[in-house]
């Protein structure tokens, strides 16, 4: 009975006597496990990415904006219809007691002109529950009070692109900046928060008053006290449900909307937005590396094909070592040791191959990089599945080699 | 008790329709330490015999007792361990591994028996300079010489202390002068107390031994002592 020492030397030593034929036959399991790897890591990438690029517009959120209407039977386009007042934003925050910030917003775009520079960008009326909503806050500076917000006055918070592009090279704060006509000071720079989920600069933006933004920026779009969206923050992702049950209702109390009829306004639950997006991107990993798995399985094919290759033109060998006193386990041993290291060492090779080249595809697509200690240890885990499975015909046809005929063979 | 013990020993193979008696009811009995040449023309079945007595192939009928092992009733494991513990190969055609160096071909049979490594190593060197063969312990068979390659084998063959040495046409791929030195060292491990068995064609290897027992179709027709 041999030693797994003596076994492990045995099956190395056969395997260095041709270098390139063991490299070209491990190359198989190599690139399907680099490929497993490599889409497994993508795909986590990708799920990372949705997952907190949908909570960096706010975790925990609802987020409310008019619906599509209809008048006289003829369907608006949604959003056409200014159904939400900022009575709607302060009814909710008085009677829907999940709520823990509620921010209602009004959107306008503008050219923003500041000594010498202009942009033009987003910019959003609100009140100060906004920051807390969409879990945002300033870098520098600072942000405006319920009293500057009551009075309507005329100063801005810039998000990071804006003031990088208005002021390259000095402090935005307390400089001044003419939107729509109308001179505004410059209190406060927002942290940056990166691209949503929907490839859209976040950080491009100006933040105002909601009242200012109302009277002078995008005053002609609807009555005085409409607003384009409301967001709503619950306390945990469990109580967004019933949070979101409430404020419907509410809604349709306050809409004089009949039993039946559907909703002026849509709430959009982002976690549930989230999950959604996940889900296909996990499915769509699957996928791939399915697909990939495939040519895991050929690899194995072509340990099997080599194996027995070898096991034919090592008849002698195999007779010898029986007349020896090799038992049949000792040659099925040496035998399935060879296609196990051939699978395993591929595996490790296969590994570090398809971690490359998730890195530099996530680079490339700036997408996190995900390799988990699970990924190494499924990877090489299932090449030695392969090399098994696979290893295990011919070290079998091997083991039941008669010695005499195997002896007379040339 | 004589080492090898025969009874009515027969080996018979299908080969179409046809049954073909390889052996056909042989008895015989060696004893310790006797040297013996089996000879007779191809198909007499002195190939069978041996493959039988070596545990490779396994009688149609008739016991065989090989050093107190019946070998009818030894299943594949207990052949292999058999093998390894009481037989020594020679083969005509050497058969020693190419990849590995003398030592290494002569640690072979002691890998299955379990030896530890530094003991392998001691015992395959001393059987090395037993055989004269102390300064190529590193050199692979492709650098030795037939006879050289030959020495190789048989110390390979005394590696796990075996009872008996079964040798196949041993000289058969030399020439004439290491055919001789080859027969001088089997005569010298004889000597020592080591039981050997040649199977040969060749009248001069024959005459070398102390017994020739001559076969033909599967039966012993002559069985005496060398004069």
């Amino acid at each position: 009975m041999m030693t797994p020492r003596d076994l492990v030397a045995t099956s190395a030593r056969a395997l260095r006597v041709n270098p390139l034929r063991s490299a070209l036959t491990a190359l198989g399991v190599i690139i399907g496990v680099a490929s497993v790897v490599a889409m497994v890591a993508l795909g986590e990438g990708a799920q990372q990415r949705v997952t907190s690029s949908i909570s960096s517009l706010g975790s925990n959120l609802l987020i409310i904006v008019p619906g599509a209407s209809r008048q006289g039977g003829v369907a608006q386009a949604p959003g056409s219809f200014n159904s939400l007042t900022i009575a709607d934003a302060e009814a909710i925050a008085r009677d829907v007691p999940g709520a823990v910030a509620v921010a209602p917003s009004q959107r306008g775009s503008a050219q923003i002109v500041a000594d010498g520079a202009n942009w033009n960008t987003r910019i959003e009326g609100v009140t100060p529950p906004y920051l807390d909503a969409r879990d945002w806050g300033v870098s520098s500076g600072r942000f405006f009070d319920d009293r500057e917000a009551r009075q309507a006055r005329k100063v801005a918070v810039l998000g990071a692109t804006v003031a990088k592009e208005l002021f390259p090279n000095s402090d935005p704060i307390s400089q001044r900046i003419r939107i729509s006509g109308g001179q505004y000071e410059i209190i406060g720079v927002l942290e940056s928060k990166g691209q949503s989920g929907f490839g859209q600069d976040q950080d491009d933006i100006v933040l105002a008053p909601l009242q200012t933004v109302k009277r002078r920026v995008s005053g002609r779009q609807g009555r005085a006290n409409t607003v384009s969206q409301i967001s709503v923050k619950a306390e945990s992702e469990a109580a967004l449900t019933q949070l979101q049950t409430d404020v419907e209702t509410l809604l349709r109390q306050r809409h004089r909307i009949a039993e039946g009829d559907t909703d002026d306004f849509t709430v959009q639950n982002l976690s549930s937005i989230a999950d959604t997006m996940k889900q296909t991107t996990a499915a769509f990993t699957a996928l791939l590396a399915a697909i990939s798995a495939v040519s895991l399985v050929v690899g194995g094919i072509g340990i099997m094909n080599i194996m027995l290759v070898s096991v034919t033109e090592r008849t002698r060998e195999i007779g010898l070592r029986k007349a020896l006193g090799a038992r049949r386990q000792d040659i099925l041993w040496q035998f399935g040791l060879e296609a196990v290291a051939l699978s395993i060492a591929g595996g490790i090779v296969g590994l570090l191959i398809g971690s490359l080249v998730a890195w530099g595809v996530t680079t490339l697509m700036q997408v996190p990089l995900v390799l988990g200690g699970m990924t190494a240890v499924t990877a090489i885990g299932f090449s030695a599945l392969v090399g098994v499975a696979f290893g295990a015909y011919p070290a079998w046809r091997a083991a039941r080699l008669d010695p005499i005929e195997a002896l007379r063979r040339e | 008790m004589s080492l090898i013990e025969a009874r009515s020993l027969e080996r018979t193979y299908r080969m179409g329709d046809e049954i073909v008696h390889a052996l056909d009811k042989v008895s015989f009995s060696v004893p310790r330490g006797d040297y013996i040449a089996v000879i007779g023309p191809s198909g007499s079945g002195k190939s069978t015999l041996m493959n039988i007595i070596g545990g490779l192939d396994t009688p149609s009928a008739g016991t065989l007792v090989v050093n107190g092992a019946d070998l009818g009733k030894l299943d594949d494991e207990g052949l292999a361990g058999f093998r390894n513990k009481t037989i020594g190969f020679v083969f005509q055609s050497f058969n020693l591994l190419p990849r590995l160096t003398a030592m290494q071909n002569v640690e072979l049979p002691m890998l299955y028996s379990g030896t530890p490594p530094l003991e392998r190593q001691a015992r395959a060197s001393q059987l090395l300079d037993r055989v004269g063969l102390g300064q190529r312990k590193t050199h692979r068979p492709t650098q030795l010489s037939g006879g050289q390659q030959q020495r190789v084998a048989i110390a390979r063959a005394l590696a796990c202390e075996p009872a008996v040495i079964l040798a196949d046409e041993p000289t058969g791929a030399l020439d004439t002068n290491t055919t001789k030195e080859i027969l001088a060292l089997f005569k010298e491990l004889n000597r020592e107390g080591v039981t050997i068995i040649i199977v040969t064609h060749e009248h001069e290897v024959a005459q070398a031994t102390k017994r020739i027992i001559e076969m033909r179709d599967g039966c012993i027709v002559s069985d005496k002592p060398v004069s």
